[in-house]
C-alpha cells in the first residue's frame, strides 16, 4: 500500500523521462527515450492519486486498468503489472512509446490540470519494457482450441491488435502482411528511434508463440481475393486492418520533381529499406548540408523532419499551413524535434516547387497563411495572405498531408461498400462491412488516424468476430446515417 | 521462399528465371509485376511477369542486369531461392478484340510485350509483332512471338539480323502501307516508346506504353512511382504501368529515373569489384 498522505503525492513533481542529449541524438538512429529506471518508475507510480473514479481509464481508447498496474508498480511488483497491462493492451512496449498520452489517459489525469499527470505512456513502456527484457512474457494459451480460422489482413496495429484478442479466444488466425517485413506502420514509417524496430519484432514474436501464423508477401486483393480466404482458402471471417494506402500531395506544380518525397516513401526508404546503412542497396538522396523541408504537422511530419536531422539535413524544418497550436503532433515530438534543431515554420502552404533542368528540386515557393473561421472540425481554416509569396531554397521535400485509402482491396471487392472519401464503410460498434464475415479497422475505416486507434477498432471487430463465429449471425452495419466515414 | 526452377541466359545480360509461386501464378494477368527482392539487404524491385503456369504453379522473369540488383539476381541459378517476391501488382493490360495491332518489343521490352501479344491474338486479334535489338544477340523470344504473331519483324541497330535500324523503321512502313492499325503495344527504353508514340500520334493511333519507374512498395503506398499522364500524376504502380503513349509526360519519367543515378554507379562498381575479387567479396 501507498503510505503517502495525498497532500504529500501531489507536492512530488513528475519524474523527467531520461533521454539522450540532443547534440549526440541528432547524429544516431537510436532511441531518443531510454526509458525509466525502476527507482523512478516507482516514484512516479507512488504519486498516483488512486482516484476512485480513475479517468485516465476512461481516456485510454483500449481501456488499460491503469491504476491497477500503477499501484503495482509502486510495490515493486512490475511482472504483475505488465500481466494487467496485457489483459487490455496485447502491444505495450509500443503504445507505451507511440501513444498520444497528453489527450489521452495523461489529458484525463486530474493532475494534469497542475501541469503534472502521472507519466502513465512511460510507466507502461517501463513495465513493458521489463518484462520483455527479462524475458517474463506469458503465452497466454486459450483455455479451449473453437477450430475456426480467421484471416487478418495488414499487420500492423490495427491487425495484431484483432490477431491477439482472437488467438486469446482460441481462434486459429492467420495474418497477411504485403510487405517483406511484418509491422505495417511500425515498421516502415515510425523510426527506430522512436520505436525500435527490435520491440516491434519481439512482440511479433509472442503472438506467434500463440500459435498466430504470419504470411508475408501476400497482397490480398491481387493474390489471393477476399473470396478465396473466405472459400478455398476456408477461413471463416476477414479482419481488413490495411491502413491508409496512397499518399497525398499538395496538387501544385512542380510537386513531381526529383528530391520531392511523400512521408512515406521517405520514411520507408531509411525505416524499412535501412536507406541510412552503407550495407543497404536501397538509396536516398543525400541529405548532408541540405535545407530539407517537411511540410504537415502530424506524428509523421515530425518523424520525417527528424529523420531528416539524422541525415545531415541543415536545415531541416517545418513547414504548416497553420499555427503550432493547430499541429496534430504528439507535443512530445514537437519538443524533442525543436531540442534537435528543427525550424518551425507556421502559418505557410507550398505555391510551387522549382528544379534545375536536370529536374531535381531547388526551391519552393511559399504562401503565408492567417487563421480564419473553424471548419466542420473545429479547427480554424488557413486562408491565405494575398501578396505574402516568398521563394525558399531547398534541396529536399517531404510532403506528410496524409493519405486517401488505398484502392486495391476494394477495386477487387466490389461488394465492400466505400465511403465518398474510398475509407471503407462499416458498423463503428462492431467493425462489420458490408460483406458478410468481413470485419475491418484502423486507417482503412477513419483515415489517417493514431497506433492505438487503431488497435482498439482491431479489439472491437475481434470481439464481433468471436460472437459472429459463436452465433453464426450476420448483421450488417445498420442505416448510412449511423455508419462510420 | 521462393524456388527458382530454372535459369537460363536468353541473351548477354538478360536470363530468364522460372520461378514457384502458384499463388501468382493462378492469379496474374497479362500486363502485371512482381516485387521481387533478391537479397537480405537488397532493394525491392519491379519486374513484369514475362509467363506464368497456372497448373504448374510458376510464373517466368526475365531480367536484364543493368544495375547491382538485376545483376545480382541474375546470377540465381536452378535450386536457389528469391527471398521476396509479391504479387500479382499493377493493372492487366486491357485485352479486347481491337483489330489489327502492333505489338513492339525493345530489347528486354519484348519480354513485357511477349505475353501481352500472346493475349491480344487469343482474343482474337491479328498480332504483327517487331521486335527489336542492338544485334542479334539481344533479340529475344523470337520464337515465342513467331508462335503467337501473324508476322514478327526483327530489327537490329547494326544489321546483323533483320530490318537494319530501329524499331520504328518496320512501324513507319505498316502504317503507310500496311492494313490500318487499331492499337500499337509499344515496350522498351523510354526513348524507343517516345519515338513509337510521335510516330502514331499525326496517325492517330491508339498507342499503349508499359512504364518502369522507380519503386518501393509497388502497392501504392508510397508514390515513388509517379508519373504524369495528360497533365494528372498517376502511380504507375496502381494505375498502371500501362498508359496511353500520346499522354505520358516521358520526359519526366527519364528525369526521375535518373534520381539515383551516382548512387546506383557506385554499388555496381563495388559489386564489379567483388565479383572480380574473390577476397573483396568476402570482406
Amino acid at each position: 500500500m501507498n503510505e503517502l498522505t495525498l497532500k504529500e503525492r501531489m507536492q512530488m513533481s513528475r519524474v523527467a523521462m531520461p533521454e539522450q542529449y540532443p547534440d549526440s541524438r541528432r547524429r544516431n538512429f537510436t532511441e531518443v527515450n531510454l526509458g525509466l529506471t525502476p527507482e523512478l518508475a516507482i516514484e512516479e507510480a507512488r504519486r498516483c492519486l488512486m482516484c476512485r473514479r480513475a479517468v485516465c481509464i476512461e481516456g485510454c481508447p483500449v481501456g488499460v486498468r491503469i491504476t491497477d498496474f500503477i499501484d503495482l508498480v509502486a510495490e515493486g511488483e512490475f511482472d504483475q503489472a505488465a500481466k494487467v497491462i496485457k489483459q487490455d493492451n496485447s502491444l505495450p512496449a509500443i503504445c507505451g512509446r507511440v501513444c498520444p498520452q497528453e489527450h489521452q489517459c495523461e489529458g484525463a489525469c486530474v493532475l494534469a490540470r497542475k501541469g503534472k499527470p502521472i507519466a502513465i505512456g512511460a510507466l507502461e513502456r517501463f513495465v513493458a519494457d521489463y518484462e520483455l527484457e527479462n524475458d517474463l512474457m506469458q503465452t497466454y494459451s486459450p483455455p479451449h482450441r473453437t477450430g475456426k480460422r480467421v484471416a487478418v489482413v495488414g499487420s500492423g496495429p490495427a491487425g495484431l491488435a484483432c490477431a491477439t484478442d482472437l488467438a486469446r479466444l482460441g481462434h486459429e488466425v492467420t495474418v497477411f502482411e504485403a510487405l517483406h517485413e511484418l509491422g505495417g506502420v511500425l515498421v516502415y514509417g515510425i523510426p527506430e528511434f522512436r520505436l525500435p524496430k527490435e520491440i516491434v519484432q519481439k512482440e511479433i514474436a509472442q503472438l506467434e508463440e500463440m500459435g498466430v501464423a504470419f504470411v508475408t508477401n501476400a497482397v490480398i486483393g491481387m493474390m489471393d481475393s477476399i473470396d478465396d480466404l473466405l472459400g478455398e482458402e476456408g477461413f471463416e471471417a476477414v479482419f481488413l486492418g490495411v491502413g491508409a494506402g496512397l499518399p497525398r500531395f499538395p496538387q501544385v506544380p512542380g510537386e513531381n520533381l526529383i528530391g520531392v518525397y511523400s512521408a512515406n516513401e521517405f520514411l520507408t526508404r531509411v525505416n524499412l529499406m535501412k536507406a541510412y546503412r552503407a550495407d543497404s542497396d536501397t538509396p536516398l538522396l543525400d541529405l548532408r548540408g541540405r535545407a530539407v523541408s517537411v511540410f504537415g504537422g502530424g506524428n509523421t511530419a515530425m518523424d520525417a523532419v527528424r529523420t531528416a536531422v539524422r541525415l545531415g539535413a541543415a536545415p531541416a524544418s517545418i513547414i504548416y499551413r497553420r499555427s503550432e497550436e493547430e499541429m496534430p503532433a504528439r507535443r512530445e515530438e514537437v519538443h524533442h524535434a525543436r531540442q534537435e534543431g528543427v525550424r518551425f515554420s507556421m502559418l505557410a502552404t507550398p505555391l510551387e516547387f522549382f528544379g534545375n533542368s536536370a529536374g531535381f528540386l531547388e526551391a519552393v515557393h511559399l504562401q503565408r497563411m492567417e487563421l480564419g473561421d473553424p471548419d466542420e472540425g473545429g479547427r480554424r481554416r488557413p486562408v491565405p495572405v494575398p501578396g505574402s509569396e516568398w521563394i525558399e531554397e531547398v534541396g529536399v521535400a517531404v510532403i506528410a498531408i496524409g493519405n486517401s485509402p488505398n484502392p486495391l482491396l476494394p477495386r477487387a471487392t466490389p461488394d465492400l461498400d466505400q465511403t465518398r472519401w474510398g475509407t471503407l464503410v462499416t458498423d463503428e460498434t462492431t467493425g462489420r462491412t458490408t460483406k458478410r464475415g468481413v470485419f475491418a479497422g484502423g486507417d482503412i475505416v477513419t483515415g489517417g488516424a493514431t497506433v492505438i486507434l487503431a488497435m482498439g477498432a482491431g479489439r472491437v471487430a475481434a470481439a464481433s468476430i468471436d460472437e459472429y463465429l459463436r452465433s453464426g449471425i450476420w448483421t450488417p452495419p445498420k442505416d448510412p446515417a449511423e455508419v462510420t466515414g | 521462399m521462393f524456388e527458382v526452377l530454372e535459369a537460363k541466359n536468353l541473351a548477354p545480360d538478360i536470363r530468364y528465371l522460372r520461378i514457384e509461386a502458384p499463388k501468382i501464378a493462378r492469379r496474374r494477368k497479362p500486363g502485371q509485376f512482381v516485387i521481387v527482392r533478391a537479397s537480405s539487404n537488397g532493394e525491392r524491385i519491379p519486374l513484369t511477369i514475362a509467363d506464368a503456369h497456372p497448373a504448374e504453379g510458376w510464373i517466368a522473369l526475365i531480367c536484364q542486369g543493368v544495375g547491382k540488383t538485376t545483376r545480382q539476381l541474375n546470377t540465381v541459378a536452378a535450386g536457389d531461392r528469391i527471398p521476396d517476391l509479391a504479387g500479382p501488382l499493377g493493372m492487366p493490360s486491357r485485352i479486347e478484340r481491337f483489330g489489327n495491332v502492333v505489338a513492339i518489343g525493345g530489347g528486354v521490352g519484348t519480354a513485357i510485350a511477349y505475353p501481352t501479344a500472346a493475349a491480344l491474338k487469343e482474343a482474337g486479334n491479328r498480332v504483327v509483332a517487331i521486335i527489336g535489338g542492338r544485334s542479334r544477340e539481344y533479340i529475344i523470344l523470337e520464337d515465342e512471338m513467331r508462335a503467337v504473331a501473324d508476322e514478327v519483324y526483327p530489327t537490329t541497330d547494326d544489321g546483323s539480323y533483320g530490318y537494319h535500324g530501329l524499331v520504328t523503321g518496320p512501324l513507319a512502313d505498316l502504317i503507310t502501307s500496311g492494313p490500318p492499325i487499331d492499337l500499337v503495344l509499344a515496350i522498351g527504353p523510354i526513348p524507343m516508346m517516345k519515338a513509337v508514340a510521335e510516330l502514331t500520334r499525326p496517325h492517330a493511333i491508339e498507342t499503349v506504353v508499359s512504364l518502369n519507374p522507380i519503386m518501393v512498395d509497388g502497392t501504392g503506398m508510397c508514390g515513388g512511382c509517379r508519373v504524369e499522364v495528360g497533365g494528372e500524376t498517376k502511380f504507375a504502380c496502381v494505375d498502371g504501368p500501362e498508359f496511353d503513349a500520346h499522354q505520358v509526360d516521358f520526359e519526366l519519367l527519364t528525369r526521375r529515373n535518373t534520381a539515383y543515378r551516382d548512387f546506383e554507379q557506385q554499388r555496381l562498381n563495388e559489386w564489379n569489384a567483388s565479383r572480380h575479387d574473390p577476397l573483396g567479396a568476402a570482406l
